[in-house]
């Protein structure tokens, strides 16, 4: 079991020395003690996995250790050597490349360009752009990546980018590669590939630490994990003797029956709805599409039921759910909200409608990062009362209270900052904003991406919830698991349009897979939409 | 100990430090500096009332550029606002036959304002209907206003002989200048109506996300027709102080340059030109410490060329201390002499 703590496991006794060994690590922030006494290391050609939940402190000893953030206490060794970086740039110059969640890279020049940015060849005090364009090539060959180094960055799929981005990291001569949520928005084939580049490095010797929330994808690539908990470290396992249930628990320290409850739960409530007789329908909508976003298509959804939206990346999923929430306008068809047309044509009117969008941007689209939870969650009912209405201050903290409580989220009080959160919790309070103004529809897109397994069966069961007190829920998911055990029915889109839609009685993944690879092949499966 | 770091941290340290320190530099140049007396006519009297009422003026303004700066916005055309509305309000009252008359100076003020307010409107409409950056739209009024009061004028200075408009600019109430009174009004109000209302809230929300703010429902277009509408009406209220402490409407210097002191004014005061959050009280600490500055200048007795620099070292000197960089190099060093005396006193009790 492992609940013992700082467990130490497969330490090879004649093997290589570890590249970065990391021990009783502290650093406090105002009011947190972020990191206690946590050990880490690597070894070279392993692929390492941190896990944890949101407010572990996986991201704080990654900064740790690139030399974002100066440590309080403990020492870093890198092959033996005790250093102390005072910026990322030394962290880079030791050979500790870092690759972030987003694409931090320069989508107006070319991929070349990319790759050598900031070490470009000289020659005659110039740029010498051939040998440039011939070392780019050679790094990407290296990888076995086919893609053209003169070709404009932004000409490349998200995947192909943060690609380039570990090209361009890799170059600099590194011993020790952190991916920090490579995965997050990669489908299946895209990781396929990222994979098969992450081998290749670990051939060469090269330590990776990993970092993702998808259970499988730490499994099918990590040889060692650690877990850190509350800032501290928990294990540290070798992946092929640790049990997932094992690593789940050890990693939210509580029995783990919550998620399989809700998987029970809503697969016996889906028997019911769909032996009952069907739901009043909410909102309809008729060949509604965009232009260069969406085909015209067709979408129900019923007073409390739970639509899944399950598509690949680019598939036309979040573009339905924008139209719906009036998010973007539509250039065709028609929307029809409890049986009277309806048009759209900014959030604002949705919201008057009672109609949410939630966007899968959470940082960009979702809460505002330097105001207090009280006004993220107060902002869009404020914002329809118009603001020479303001909400009373003691309405204010009561409506804070209340969904700090319910929905869990872990702050100091209602007045800290929004962007002190974690992901995890700054995503409830988004939710908190949306269901502060009692929608009949919440659209969800991607609600859980990003966050850690606790809140995202918070999440889940609050979904769940929702839908049985009567509000329509859109719900939008990579994760087709969760798709499945949340939705009464599943829409399948592809190539943005929809390609079928189907009741989820004793629906597989395997099965929706198939649908989103091949399509609807046989009539029968599009007579969900017909209802 | 901790007190102190905590002070050291504050967003209004360095500006309220630097006030001191100006106020410091004067009191040794003039001792008496500081002393408020009562004149013969019952009205206060002193150094740091000339700098309340002196600083009237930009910290109106100021106040309107806090709202605007904090929708990421900036507004280049309070100054010429003001010779707009110190042009129309003193040739409506040089036409009227009764320009000693309260009624003919309220219809002059009242007038001016409405104009302003349609300005600060057609600003509102180019930033916030036809999305043109802001320091281009507002450009447009900065370089055509003064243009727009030389035609009200008819190219001329409009030298105006009215008691009462010359109260609004040098008059005393109760022994506290007219100006002064204004100011602290607008200061109140502006606070009052944007912190006891929600539009404080959704203004920085604006300004720290549109596109999230947007989606959350809220109306940014109101909030910029609002906000730009607003500075321009202060800037007029300041424009009509200064014509009325001249006496006269001059369109090409009224109001000269008085916009970037008031941007002045806001940065020092904490508020990011990146929008989002704003402090009115720290946009008041900043136009003091404006004002005071060009005090000092005459006190001290810094010759009128070397003006200019002597400003502009002040400045740099501020921002520099209240930039984030600066502020956590300095922590930096603090926690290594903070650490160095804990080695140290570690190795006086080995020693001992």
């Amino acid at each position: 079991m492992p609940d013992s703590a700082a467990t130490r496991a497969g330490t090879p006794g004649a093997g290589p020395d570890p590249v970065v060994e990391m021990t009783d690590i502290s650093i406090s922030f105002p009011g947190v003690k972020a990191l206690d006494g946590v050990g880490f290391r690597m070894f070279p050609g392993e692929v390492h996995s941190l896990m944890g939940e949101n407010g572990a402190g996986k991201s704080t000893l990654i900064k740790a250790l690139t030399g974002v953030y100066g440590v309080d206490a403990g020492e870093i060794r890198l092959a033996g050597e005790k250093v102390r970086f005072h910026n990322p740039a030394q962290a880079q110059a030791a050979g500790i490349s870092t690759v972030y969640q987003e694409v931090n890279l320069l989508g107006n020049l070319t991929v070349a360009e990319n790759v050598m940015l900031g070490r470009e060849p000289r020659r005659l005090g110039g740029i010498d752009w051939r040998a440039m364009r011939r070392r780019a090539a050679e790094i990407l060959e290296g990888l076995h990546l086919d893609i053209d180094p003169g070709s404009l960055l932004n000409s490349h799929s998200l995947a192909v980018q943060q690609l380039v981005a570990i090209a361009r990291a890799i170059d600099v001569q590194a011993k020790v590669l952190i991916l920090d949520e490579p995965t997050s928005s990669l489908d299946v084939e895209e990781v396929a590939e990222l994979f098969r580049v992450i081998r290749s490095l670990k051939e060469r010797g090269v330590a990776i630490l990993f970092v993702s929330h998808f259970l499988d994808q730490v499994y099918e690539i990590s040889d060692r994990l650690t877990v850190l908990r509350n800032g501290q470290f928990v294990g540290e396992y070798l992946t092929e003797e640790l049990l997932r249930i094992d690593l789940v628990q050890a990693m939210i320290g509580r029995e783990l029956s919550t998620l399989e409850e809700i998987g029970t739960k809503v697969h016996s409530a889906d028997r019911d709805t769909s032996q009952d007789a069907t739901p009043v329908t909410f909102l309809a909508a008729k060949a509604v599409g965009r232009k260069g976003a969406i085909a015209p298509t067709d979408l129900t959804i019923g007073a409390g039921e739970v639509v899944g939206l399950a598509g690949l990346l680019g598939s036309g999923r979040t573009e339905l759910a924008r139209l719906v929430g009036g998010v973007d306008r539509t250039d065709t068809g028609q929307l029809t909200v409890n049986g009277s047309p309806l048009r759209l044509r900014t959030p604002r009117q949705a919201i008057k409608h009672r109609i949410v969008y939630s966007s899968e941007n959470r940082r960009a689209e979702g809460i505002v990062d330097e105001l207090s939870v009280r006004d993220n969650i107060v902002l869009a009912l404020q914002a329809d009362r118009g603001w020479f209405r303001p909400i009373p201050r003691k309405r204010q903290d009561e409506l804070a209270a209340s969904y700090i409580e319910a929905l869990n989220i872990k702050t100091p009080h209602a007045d800290a900052l929004v962007k002190n959160l974690s992901g995890g919790n700054q995503q409830k309070v988004l939710l908190a904003r949306w269901l502060a103004i009692a929608p009949r529809l919440l659209i969800l897109d991607e609600p859980t991406r990003g966050i850690d397994v606790g809140a995202k069966a918070e999440i889940q069961k609050l979904v769940y919830s929702l839908a049985e007190n009567g509000m329509s829920v859109l719900f939008i998911s990579a994760e087709l698991e969760e798709v499945l055990r949340l939705s009464h029915r599943i829409v399948v889109l592809r190539d943005r349009r929809k390609v079928a839609d189907l009741p989820n009685d004793a629906l597989r993944v395997d099965d929706l897979l198939a649908v989103i690879a091949e399509g609807a092949s046989e009539p029968e499966l599009e007579t969900g939409a017909a209802s | 100990m901790n007190l102190v770091y905590k002070a050291l941290g504050h967003r209004l340290f360095w500006p309220l430090a630097m006030l001191v320190v100006l106020l410091a530099v004067n009191v040794i140049a003039v001792p008496g500096f500081l002393s408020i007396t009562v004149n013969s006519e019952g009205h206060l009297f002193g150094s740091l009332i000339d700098i309340v009422r002196n600083g009237a003026p930009t910290l109106i303004i100021a106040v309107g550029m806090t709202l605007v700066i904090a929708t990421r916005g900036i507004d280049l055309s309070v100054g010429s606002m003001c010779a707009i509305a110190g042009a129309l309000a003193c040739s409506i009252i040089l036409a009227s036959p009764t320009p000693n008359d309260v009624g003919t100076v309220t219809v002059a003020v009242l007038l001016s304002l409405a104009l302003a307010l349609v300005l600060g409107v057609w600003n509102g409409f180019l930033v916030a209907v036809l999305g043109i950056q802001p320091i281009i739209a507002t450009l447009i009024l900065m370089t055509a206003g003064r243009g727009i009061a030389m035609l009200i004028t008819e190219g001329q200075i409009l030298t105006v002989n009215s008691a009462p408009f010359k109260f609004i600019g040098s008059g005393f109430l109760a022994g506290i200048p007219v100006a002064t009174i204004v100011a602290a009004v607008v200061l109140a109000l502006v606070a009052l109506l944007t912190r006891r209302t929600a539009l404080g809230m959704l203004i920085e929300s604006v300004g720290i996300n549109p596109e999230a703010s947007r989606q959350a429902g809220v109306r940014a277009r109101g909030l910029l027709f609002t906000v730009y509408a607003l500075s321009a009406v202060l800037a007029a209220v300041a424009g009509l102080i200064l014509t009325s402490n001249q006496t006269a409407a001059d369109s090409n210097n009224t109001g000269w340059l008085i916009e970037l002191d008031a941007i002045l004014a806001v940065v020092l005061g904490g508020t990011s030109l990146n929008g989002g959050r704003y402090s009115l009280t720290g946009t008041l600490v900043g136009a003091l410490v404006i004002q005071t500055l060009i005090t000092t200048v005459y006190t001290v007795g810094i010759p009128p060329i070397a003006t200019m620099v002597f400003k502009a070292a002040v400045v740099v000197a501020v921002t520099l201390l209240q930039s984030s960089r600066v502020s956590s190099a300095l922590a930096r060093r603090r926690s290594r002499g903070r650490r160095a005396e804990t080695v140290g006193s570690a190795a006086e009790a080995v020693a001992r």
